[in-house]
């Protein structure tokens, strides 16, 4: 497989969370603006690259039977990182996703990846799936999220689109999360289909 | 065995039983309801129904033939009617037309053509509309116009509701339930609240009806009701300033139409007896549990709805046994 | 290069290394963060109190804040002066909401009247009781500002009081106003103890004191 189709393998055919269905938890909890959706989807990207690089670099210094271990300890120092990195020069969107981003440890995207890509390649393809991988996620997540706010409050990224009295206020809620995961899915994949 | 297999040869003679005999049955059980609604709330209510099965009849026209592209519409059914009927009954009179045609839309959409339309729908489409719309408007979907006002529609004035005066009591206000109206006006229906749900009468006659057409069976409705009752009579002795008597907890809110029609749908009550009776039990609970309990003043449609959730379940663990199944030793 | 075997000795080692890596990492990072974040949380207060405390003050009032105890729950207050002379004060004060614990920061000038107010976190419904952000604010329906709360608690006018709920969230609008009446006690039982007499803020601490005794009987109600 070459680098480019590495990259497109994780945008669009195994796209984490329409196709592969990882990492639910953070597309559903932090998708209720199309701007926090796109937040936790650069996050993700970032830490899920840095991880993929360096255990893809370090996997023959690890015994299998340790293999899971070392790469929690990996993956949880990179997101200890951003949140530290995030708190201390962007308040404001750690404001908003500072609950979230701690849950990026336990995302099923990094510790699949790592398991399923990073684990047999070598680090410079696990650069591109994680990229791939963590933009198809990001697009993922901003729209989700851009769904959800213009059903719910009538904007898109703040942007007024129609007046906030004709948002449906489920969709800026847990249930409307659900709802519109689901919807996408299927279109998504009735697109594929086709 | 009490009673005797009976084997014959075929043609067997048909009951002339049909899913549209079993729709137009419960469309006409709904008739008194909606005629103490337009006596109450005059055309708000005309408007409010027709403009609900109108769109729901067009939604489900439109997703069979243009999404499903199916090539038999099933409009004719009944179905959509009773689904566009049940949602305008669980709306207030005064509610404006978009947000009528976007719950008809998501009743019919969601909650029963995603599915695969009727007979697959895990929750009853009427209750996934008005749930949606109670959470994506709940302004609107909570201010219910004063009873009597006859011409007017969307400027109707509010007020509150018997059941919202029941949750300021258990908020600590001592003087909210001496401002209920009497249980008679709440039996005949004159008191504020969504269209179809204020006359427990005329939702009765509905029951009685459907159950002398052999439409439904005594054990949902029953079994919801009777725990209610008990379930509010017992916090009633406990603490009456605190806790409405259970003949109010009967008669206000959407409890004997949810009891009634919405609980006893065909496709997502439980088919066996006992599975009834549990199912309607743990729904009367969980209502009085939310309305008792709960942030929200109703909880018949959640309960309906969780309930709706758990009917596989039910159905699962009271299988009838199969005949000539071995007994386990 | 071959894979590491999974003996006893490869594994300890392996796994004492990856730690120590990222404990040493994590650790340098930490001490880099340390200033900017202490700054980022230090502006991020100043920056409410300087939203709603009387203009003119030469002090930084996030600097010093007085802990007071009042019914065994602790508030904070951030005085503002001017020269030497007290103007106002910032209270910290939470109540329970719909969601969950709302905290709320309000100004006060020196007589008592709110200046303004900042919703510091709540875990509200967005679009209904999140609304409490600005609903209470100058020019809003529930405005509150001017408003004394010694001179008359603030109730919701559903509860017989003279404050605009917000629609359809009314037990977000009593835990707010809780909020505020609690840090209106806190206030004055400060101001008691700190200011003399010619402001006439001290006659007023058992006033508050009361309110804050009903504020919390009305928090269990609800």
């Amino acid at each position: 497989m070459n680098n480019f189709k590495v990259l497109m393998n994780g945008i669009v055919k195994e796209n984490p969370t329409f196709v592969l269905l990882l990492g639910m938890c953070p597309t559903l909890g932090t998708t209720s603006s199309a701007i926090n959706g796109m937040g936790m989807g650069l996050a993700t990207m970032f830490v899920l690259i840095c991880s993929n690089v360096v255990i893809s670099s370090i996997k023959n210094l690890i015994p299998d039977m340790v293999r899971i271990p070392s790469f929690v300890v990996v993956i949880a120092s990179f997101v200890t990182l951003l949140q530290m990195l995030m708190q201390a020069y962007v308040p404001a969107l750690y404001a908003t996703l500072g609950l979230f981003i701690p849950l990026i440890v336990v995302n099923c995207i990094l510790l699949g990846r790592a398991e399923a890509f990073a684990a047999k390649n070598g680090p410079v393809s696990s650069f591109f799936d994680g990229l791939g991988m963590g933009l198809g996620f990001t697009m993922a997540l901003t729209l989700l999220g851009a769904v959800r706010e213009l059903l719910g409050t009538g904007k898109i990224f703040n942007v007024s689109v129609f007046p906030e009295d004709f948002g449906m206020l489920i969709f800026v809620l847990a249930p409307g999360a659900f709802l519109a995961l689901g919807y996408l899915i299927a279109i998504v994949n009735r697109l594929k289909k086709a | 065995m009490a009673n005797k297999l009976i084997i014959s040869l075929s043609p067997h003679v048909h009951s002339g039983d049909s899913v549209q005999k079993n729709m137009y049955g419960v469309l006409i059980a709904l008739i008194p309801a909606f005629i103490v609604s337009l006596i109450y709330s005059g055309v708000g209510a005309a408007i409010v129904t027709l403009t609900s099965v109108a769109a729901c009849v067009f939604f489900e026209w439109a997703i069979t033939k243009f999404i499903l592209k199916r090539e038999k519409t099933t409009i004719c059914d009944g179905s959509a009617i009773i689904t566009g009927v049940l949602l305008a009954f669980n709306l207030p009179s005064n509610l404006p037309l978009w947000i009528i045609i976007v719950g008809a839309l998501v009743a019919i959409g969601v909650g029963k053509m995603t599915f695969g339309g009727l007979g697959c729908n895990p929750f009853n489409p009427a209750l996934v509309g008005r749930i949606f719309l109670l959470i994506s408007f709940p302004v609107q979907m909570t201010s219910w116009p004063k009873i009597g006002q006859w011409t007017s529609y969307v400027d109707a004035e509010t007020a509150a509701t018997p059941l919202a005066l029941m949750k300021q009591a258990i908020h600590g206000d001592t003087s909210a339930l001496s401002q209920l109206p009497s249980s008679f006006d709440l039996f005949i229906g004159a008191n504020g609240g969504c269209i179809g749900e204020v006359s427990a009468a005329a939702l009765i006659i509905g029951l009685l009806y459907m159950l002398w057409k052999k439409i439904i069976t005594w054990h949902v409705p029953v079994s919801i009701i009777a725990t209610v009752f008990v379930f509010s009579g017992l916090m009633h002795l406990v603490n009456p300033e605190c806790y409405a008597s259970p003949t109010y907890h009967l008669l206000s809110g959407g409890l004997m139409l949810g009891a009634i029609f919405m609980a006893t749908d065909y496709v997502t009550s439980p088919m066996t007896h006992k599975g009834m009776l549990i199912y309607g039990v743990a729904i009367g609970f969980l209502t009085m549990v939310i309305r008792l309990f709960g942030a929200y003043p109703e909880g018949m449609s959640f309960a309906i709805f969780i309930m709706n959730a758990f009917t596989p379940l039910i159905n699962n663990y009271c299988k009838p046994k199969k005949f000539g199944e071995a007994v386990k030793k | 290069m071959k894979k590491l075997e999974s003996s006893f000795k490869n594994m300890v080692i392996v796994l004492t290394v990856v730690t120590v890596i990222a404990g040493a990492l994590l650790g340098y990072v930490n001490q880099v963060t340390a200033e900017p974040i202490a700054e980022a949380n230090a502006k991020a207060l100043s920056d409410a109190i300087a939203v709603v405390m009387p203009e003119g003050y030469d002090n930084n009032p996030a600097e010093a804040p007085d802990t007071i105890k009042l019914n065994g729950v602790s508030y904070k207050v951030y005085k503002a002066t001017k020269g030497s002379e007290f103007i106002g004060a910032a209270v910290e004060s939470s109540a329970n909401g719909f969601g969950g614990s709302l905290t709320v920061l309000v100004g006060f000038d020196k007589d008592g009247n709110i200046k303004d107010y900042s919703l510091l976190s709540h875990a509200e419904t967005p679009g209904l009781g999140s609304k409490a952000t600005d609903w209470f604010k100058a020019g809003n329906k529930g405005n509150i500002t001017g408003m004394n709360p010694g001179k008359g608690e603030l109730i919701v006018s559903k509860d017989g009081g003279q404050i605009d709920a917000i629609t359809a969230s009314t037990i977000t609008s009593r835990a707010f106003l809780n909020a505020v009446n609690n840090a209106y006690a806190a206030y004055a039982a400060q101001n008691g103890q700190q200011v003399d007499t010619q402001t006439g803020a001290t006659p007023k601490v058992e006033a508050g004191t009361e309110n804050a005794e009903e504020a919390e009987t009305n928090v269990e109600q609800n």
